[in-house]
């Protein structure tokens, strides 16, 4: 994902100015009760008789404050469990000087106010909600408040300088009081203030402060609503067929006992395959199964592992590919190195698996298509649904749900049109779930990756050349053609090597394997970061150094992330494992933010145990430290159930892992010690929700090394002989 | 016609006997607290109380829990006093949250016949709910805050 455009500061005056103006006035809702981020109720809102109701007043693209002094973000990232309709609220209330506990959250339409410029579209993903936010919101929030106490001077006759404002009022230097509420209405007429101050980090109120995430209260009664729970009036229910081999395609349909089943209301051949619609889900989902489909399987029938790696390594053998980067002369570096070593390592395909399986609810009508839907992309799930509509873009309202998991699966927009195309043909709202076997076998897999490298170092063990040479398929290719030059998503991490290395070379080949691959948190960090992590440990070994200290000596030119480094090995016990138990050490740069980690094992009869890992991070300045923290936490968890058990195996076309019987996620019971610290910086905000992944495995395998002796290059780890 | 009694409220539900009893929930009953995760009890993300045990509804035909007394995320308390709801609250413990219900009702379930548990017990009780985005440190803690609001009367 490359910035498209870059949202200055003006445009975005201009943006709160044209969205103030009446464009999307009909959002939000004053003191709307229920779930306050429901997606249902917000369409009920922006109906005619809904908008006719409401009252208060928009004063920017973010924020709308109604009479009863409730005031509404408007959040436009997708909550999906990182945190953002809670720390984004809090940078625009740091600036309007709100409780926290007044605050409604409602999900962004799609709006070029709600372009994420790091991502060139209105985009969740990359880690960069809070980077893209913090400017931004903070102004808002800064304007808005600029705006009241405008209004509130205006009413009083006084000069604005001499009032104040406090807690959803303004104060003024007499002690009267008016509440956002009751300014509300004539602060949105006040001309936008051209400069306005942002808060110095010391008068933070409440950045930087650990408060109750917004969004808890309605996860703990079932009252928050995820696209799987949207409910509309006469909604139907709808089950999927997908090809088995992926890629392949209806050639004929026997519908005749499906359609005889109870509830069955339409069989239909879609885009994605043949939908059964019915009454209810249990229903579509006895007569789906029912359905007699001769499937071509296409292209892929003869796809398996061996076929993909066998592919990948037949292009790596090629040529080097395209330069991502070259300082110095890698190649004559190498060659008179006073020792040097080389290794190929092998990354898997891997599957998000979201807790919430794929699903998306439309209501084409005549006018136009309501569509709820977890979504990372509004602007893409808009234009794929009026596509499947056969409607124009502008007649697509989309709501975002809450999200019930993303890591990248809902960056891509494949269980969308079914539900319109059925809603479209059965002139009612439509509701498509994929079951867990449906998702498991048509996801969009994490790409798999052969890996070549090579190091050199000097007589004094300092590394003098290091080559990387990455072949794996391009997502981005995929989804954001045309591509050119290296797709910067496959190598991160890599490109921005932290080490202190003369001659380096980082090189590209384009593989497309004949399946659809997908982002998945971390995306190309994770296995860029298990080959240089690892090949770092075998470098250090060839040098006859310990792992830490070898870092160490490279890491000269950069404070910072030696400053993690010590940390970590200090909260480790670096070099003091118990006797019996080993550790491995691992450092990375991403998302601007700054991460190492250190792994404590032991092997049993060749059984590993994961006793503890340590993770130390410096993401900049923190909006919300808990909320980074479960972050982390998710990260490593994240990351170790990658390590361990992460791979999706093709046979014939088809994948083979179908549940969380064969795909296996971490559990309660398998968690080891976490010791999460973050590191307390003045540093502009870096990512959190993908940082903590990739150190997992390279962490867990350098102390697989250290136990054993053995330099594990393949994950995951659980498919490895470790003795 | 079945009759079940869901969150202490008789209802006659007109389903397929087959019908497993989260999609009673979720379609027939509007519900949709209780979730869809696997379809094989494997995840606990549709775990409910059936006559008081955490049971996973998504392999439970309706014809199975006929007569019987369900509880779900909903009716586990009118306002969030639920002392594993509370306790969760204080901890944060949700990201995405669509697991919570399963955990929250494993959970309470746990407390009901173990009211003070250890690491282990906690580990043997809600290792059945898979959370994606690793709250376990969280679920972890909060339990043992639950069992500690209990003991001192602070919550029901």
């Amino acid at each position: 994902m490359k910035p498209a455009s870059d949202l200055s500061r003006r445009d975005f005056l201009n943006a709160t100015a044209t969205v103030g103006g009446g464009l999307i006035v009909a959002l939000a809702l004053p003191g709307a009760t229920g779930a306050s981020n429901s997606a249902v109720a917000a369409a009920a809102r922006a109906a005619p008789a809904g908008a006719a109701a409401q009252s208060g007043a928009q004063l920017n693209a973010w924020l709308k404050i109604a009479r009863d002094d409730s005031v509404t973000i408007i959040v436009d990232r997708s909550e999906m469990g990182q945190g953002v309709y809670t720390a984004l609220p809090m940078l625009l209330a740091e600036e309007l000087n709100i409780n926290l506990d007044v605050i409604k959250i409602v999900a962004a339409p799609v709006g070029d106010a709600y372009i994420n410029p790091g991502n060139g579209g209105q985009v969740t993903g990359t880690s960069n909600s809070v980077q893209d936010a913090w400017d931004k919101l903070r102004l808002a929030g800064a304007t808005a408040r600029t705006m009241l106490i405008a209004a509130a001077a205006q009413r009083w006759r006084v000069d604005p300088a001499t009032c104040r404002a406090e807690s959803g009022t303004v104060v003024n230097a007499r002690g009267k009081v008016l509440t956002y509420g009751e300014l509300a209405d004539s602060a949105a007429k006040q001309p936008v203030p051209k400069d306005v101050k942002l808060k110095p980090k010391n008068d933070f109120q409440i950045i930087g402060k650990s408060r109750p995430r917004i969004d808890t209260p309605g996860k703990l009664d079932g009252s928050a609503e995820f696209g799987i729970d949207v409910k509309l009036p006469g909604m139907l229910y709808a089950a999927l067929a997908q090809s088995p081999v992926l890629g392949g395609k209806v050639t004929d349909l026997d519908a005749g006992t499906a359609e005889k089943m109870p509830g069955v209301r339409k069989v239909m051949i879609t885009d994605g395959g043949v939908v059964v619609v019915a009454d209810h889900f249990w229903q579509a989902l006895k007569a789906r199964n029912a359905l007699a489909i001769t499937w071509d399987p296409g292209p892929n029938v003869r796809l398996d592992d061996a076929a993909i790696r066998a592919m990948l390594k037949k292009t790596a053998a090629a040529g080097d590919g395209l330069s991502a980067r070259a300082d110095g002369d890698a190649a004559a570096a190498l060659k008179s190195a006073k020792q040097s070593l080389s290794a190929a390592y092998y990354l898997p395909l891997l599957a998000h698996a979201t807790m919430e399986p794929m699903n998306c609810t439309a209501n084409v009508k005549p006018d136009g298509c309501d569509l709820y839907v977890g979504t990372q992309v509004q602007q893409i799930a808009q234009t794929t649904a009026a596509t499947a509509a056969g409607l124009s873009p502008d007649q697509v309202r989309v709501y975002t749900t809450l999200i019930g998991g993303g890591f990248g699966r809902r960056l891509d927009i494949d269980f969308i049109p079914a539900a319109v195309e059925a809603s479209k043909a059965l002139r009612t709202p439509v509701k498509v779930i994929w079951t867990r076997e449906d998702d498991m076998t048509h996801d969009t897999y994490r790409p798999p990756a052969y890996e070549e490298v090579s190091g050199g170092l000097d007589a004094a063990g300092k590394i003098v050349a290091w080559k990387l040479h990455i072949t794996s398929p391009s997502i981005t290719a995929r989804m954001f053609p045309p591509v050119k030059g290296v797709d910067d998503s496959v190598i991160e991490a890599a490109v921005n090597n932290l080490y202190d290395v003369p001659n380096l070379a980082v090189s590209y080949s384009r593989q497309e394997i004949g399946i659809d691959v997908g982002y998945l948190r971390s995306v190309s960090h994770a296995p860029n970061c298990f080959v240089i992590e690892s090949f770092m440990d075998e470098l250090a070994a060839a040098a006859g150094k310990n792992p830490y200290d070898f870092r160490i000596e490279h890491l000269a030119k950069k404070p910072r992330q030696r400053r993690v480094l010590e940390l970590a090995a200090e909260r480790a016990g670096w070099g003091k494992a118990p006797a019996g138990r080993h550790q491995g050490i691992a450092l990375m740069e991403g998302y601007t933010t700054h991460v190492a980690q250190v792994a404590e094992v032991s092997i049993a009869g060749g059984d590993l145990k994961v006793h503890k890992i340590v993770c130390v991070v410096d993401c900049g300045q923190m909006v919300n430290p808990r909320i980074v923290e479960s972050q982390i936490e998710s990260g490593i968890v994240f990351g170790l159930t990658a390590a361990l058990w992460g791979d999706v195996n093709i046979v014939g076309g088809q994948v083979q892992q179908t549940n969380f019987n064969s795909y296996r996620l971490l559990r309660n019971n398998e968690l080891p010690e976490l010791d999460v610290h973050l590191v307390d910086s003045d540093e502009a905000p870096g990512g959190i929700g993908e940082a903590a992944v990739p150190l997992v495995a390279p962490a867990l395998c350098n102390a697989i090394f250290a136990a054993t002796g053995k330099r594990l290059r393949a994950l995951p780890i659980g498919r490895q002989k470790l003795s | 016609m079945t009759t079940i009694t869901v969150n202490n409220q008789m209802v006659k539900v007109d389903a397929e006997a087959d019908t497993p009893l989260l999609w009673v929930l979720r379609d027939h009953l509007g519900m949709t607290g209780t979730k869809f995760g696997c379809g094989m009890a494997l995840c606990g993300a549709c775990t409910v109380h059936v006559n008081g045990a955490a049971t996973r509804s998504c392999v439970l035909p309706l014809s199975a829990v006929a007569g019987k007394s369900i509880t779900t995320i909903e009716g586990l308390s009118a306002d969030r006093s639920h002392a594993v709801q509370k306790a969760w609250l204080e901890i944060d413990v949700p990201q995405c949250g669509y697991c919570q219900s399963g955990q929250i009702m494993s959970a309470a379930a746990l407390l009901k016949t173990n009211p003070k548990p250890s690491d282990a017990d906690i580990d043997a009780a809600m290792s059945g709910n898979i959370c994606r985005c690793g709250t376990y440190p969280r679920i972890r803690k909060a339990i043992h805050r639950a069992a500690e609001l209990l003991g001192t009367g602070a919550a029901k």
